[in-house]
């Protein structure tokens, strides 16, 4: 589903260029979890948002479902974030005067479904994810879990294909991080591409393609063992 | 984004962010109610001044001796003293020009008039019963003068309520005995209100015949003759007509001049909407500086909403859209401001109007459409550079907020 070809991106941090993504070349296929770990500044969230159509690289190519991205201007990148990606982020990213669900119902306004339609999907997804009777909530009443969840059903609720989560728990204690984690599980399992950053360990390696990356190389890509015991192997 | 959708967004924005929006609404309703205002002012000043000419009424000519000519060098400061207008002219024209429904002759003087041994210095105008019939003037007490020859001099007199009120002190004024110098006259009637003409004040006059007041001052000529048209006759041609009968009695000389308050009023009517111009512009200056501060207060918002365009951005709203809810948003703050500043300037009118009833306050329609115009004008320019700019923001650096 998503071809990445000798992509790279070069910051400037002040008098130095930093390499964030340095001839990044990358396969997944639909339905696929993985996580992104690595050191701060490894380049782990540069390559998030290169593949949210979020930012854009110096060189290479990105293909999104055999879609040539990179020729693309802001205006149709931002139709095909709307279509196909969703984003949980860390720090929520909820417009405050909003209420949950009017936050959640965000995309589909944007998008032109009417309110009728906006109402039955954003119930039908508050109830999946346990927020049923938040709706009237603002985000500063709700809790940090609360409003992560908020912020998934917002994600979700195009049914896009790609699941993109930077630190998803990391503003979370490690029960409603558990929660959220166990969430976008069952989205993946539903057939959603997730993808995931952390610094996490324990969150990474529930992953079943794990991805390392170190100063804008990926120096690692390995599948987990399968659960089985160490005997079975011989 | 569908456009109930588009509005919604923007409104709730509005509505949610309260006090930004207080701001803005307060300095478009200040500089809109400042336009409403001035214009007000300027339209009823304007009014008031239309007003206090009103009563000479379009169907009245005045006529007055000498003539406006320009000729080389300076005009001569006396001695060119042109013929006087006497009685025997405006019995002529009455006989001649059909157009004139009748003819006051004007003297003008002023004298002491004394009662018992009280005496005021005051206007005393020697002119015929015709007078208060083409001034409108009404009387409060008593009849009009009555005067069966104009040529001769009769003993009645009509006083101004102030005279009454000063000289009188209570005493009865119908068929009171005044001196007016040497002579005597006797009260018929007293003056109702004030009655301004010609900047002189009438409460404080004393009105008598033509003939007593040439004779108290010493003259053959009058000061004015006011003439009222005939209806049906048109003023412009009735005009002419005088001037040809008084140029024939002058030996062929032209040398009085006749106005007619239409030309008078245009000229008055032309500086006051001028002046309301005027004073609306000063309106549309803080109208003016109420754009800036939407500009101000949009920039500022933008920048307290970089993170919340970003997020726009990722779920999908593009450039054209961002830009269309920021401009949106002022447009229709600008909108709001316009009403309720509107609202605002036509209630302080009405105040004013309780408070100066004779002044007739009213908002020109192109004022209040205009200003309305403007400050929405104001909205959509001004907020239009800084919504283009946040729409230009890199999704992922306004998220950021780099």
């Amino acid at each position: 589903m998503i071809e990445l070809v000798e992509l790279n991106k070069t910051f400037m941090l002040g008098e130095q260029s930093v390499h964030a993504l340095d001839q990044i070349n990358l396969r997944i296929d639909a339905g696929e979890y993985l996580s992104v770990m690595g050191p701060s500044g490894s380049g782990k969230s540069t390559l998030l948002n290169m593949l949210g159509l979020l930012d854009r690289p110096d060189s290479g190519r990105y293909l999104l479902n055999g879609l040539e991205t990179t020729a693309l201007d802001e205006t149709e990148r931002a139709r095909k974030r709307s279509e196909m990606i969703g984003f949980v982020f860390q720090a929520y990213h909820l417009v405050a005067r909003l209420s949950a669900r009017e936050n959640i119902e965000l995309p589909l306004m944007l998008s032109g479904v009417p309110g009728a339609e906006r109402r039955r999907r954003s119930k039908q997804v508050m109830e999946r994810l346990g927020i049923a009777d938040r709706g009237h909530h603002l985000p500063r009443q709700l809790s940090g879990g609360q409003r992560q969840r908020v912020a998934l059903a917002r994600a979700i609720i195009r049914h896009p294909l790609l699941l993109l989560a930077d630190e998803p728990t990391g503003n979370l204690d490690s029960q409603s991080g558990a929660e959220v984690v166990t969430l976008i599980e069952e989205l993946n399992r539903d057939g959603i591409t997730l993808l995931v950053v952390t610094h996490d360990l324990a969150l990474g390696q529930r992953a079943a393609r794990q991805l390392k990356m170190v100063d804008g190389r990926i120096v690692e890509d390995r599948c987990r063992q399968p659960a089985v015991p160490e005997s079975a192997h011989g | 984004m569908g456009e109930r959708d588009s509005l919604l967004f923007c409104w709730q924005s509005i509505t949610r962010y309260r006090f930004r929006s207080a701001m803005i609404l307060l300095a478009i309703g200040f500089g809109v109610a400042a336009v409403v205002v001035l214009t007000a002012l300027g339209e009823g000043a304007r009014r008031y001044v239309l007003q206090e000419f009103a009563f000479l009424g379009k169907d009245v000519l005045v006529m007055f001796p000498g003539r406006n000519e320009t000729t080389g060098g300076l005009p001569p400061v006396t001695g060119a003293a042109a013929r006087d207008i006497t009685l025997a002219d405006v019995a002529v024209l009455g006989r001649r020009v059909s157009g004139l429904q009748q003819s006051a002759p004007l003297v003008l003087g002023s004298a002491a008039v004394s009662f018992q041994q009280r005496s005021r210095e005051v206007i005393v105008l020697g002119t015929s019963a015709a007078f208060v019939t083409v001034r409108k003037l009404k009387l409060a007490r008593g009849r009009n003068l009555q005067l069966e020859d104009i040529e001769r001099a009769s003993v009645e007199c009509l006083i101004g309520q102030t005279l009454e009120r000063e000289l009188l002190q209570g005493e009865a004024a119908l068929g009171a005995l005044l001196r007016v110098a040497d002579y005597r006259c006797r009260v018929v009637g007293v003056l109702q209100g004030r009655g301004d003409a010609f900047g002189m004040d009438l409460g404080d006059s004393l009105i008598l015949s033509v003939a007593a007041a040439q004779r108290l001052f010493n003259t053959a000529g009058l000061f004015r003759v006011i003439m009222q048209v005939r209806e049906g006759y048109d003023p412009e041609q009735v005009k002419q007509q005088v001037i040809d009968v008084i140029t024939a009695l002058h030996q062929g000389e032209n040398d009085v001049t006749v106005v007619s308050p239409d030309a008078l009023l245009s000229t008055f009517d032309d500086i006051l909407t001028a002046m309301t111009l005027g004073v609306g512009a000063i309106g549309g200056i803080s109208l003016l500086v109420a754009g800036i501060l939407i500009m101000n207060i949009t920039v500022i918002s933008v920048g307290q909403r970089t993170e919340e365009i970003g997020l726009l951005k990722a779920l999908g709203a593009d450039d054209r859209l961002i830009r269309k809810l920021f401009v949106l948003e002022a447009v229709l703050l600008s909108v709001c401001g316009a009403v309720l500043g509107s609202l605002a300037g036509l209630l302080l009118l009405l105040l004013g109007r309780q408070l100066l009833p004779q002044v007739d306050f009213a908002v020109p329609l192109w004022a209040l459409f205009g200003a309305g115009g403007v400050a929405v004008g104001c909205g959509f320019l001004f907020s239009w550079v800084p919504a283009t700019r946040a729409s230009k923001l890199l999704p992922l650096n306004a998220l950021q907020r780099r």
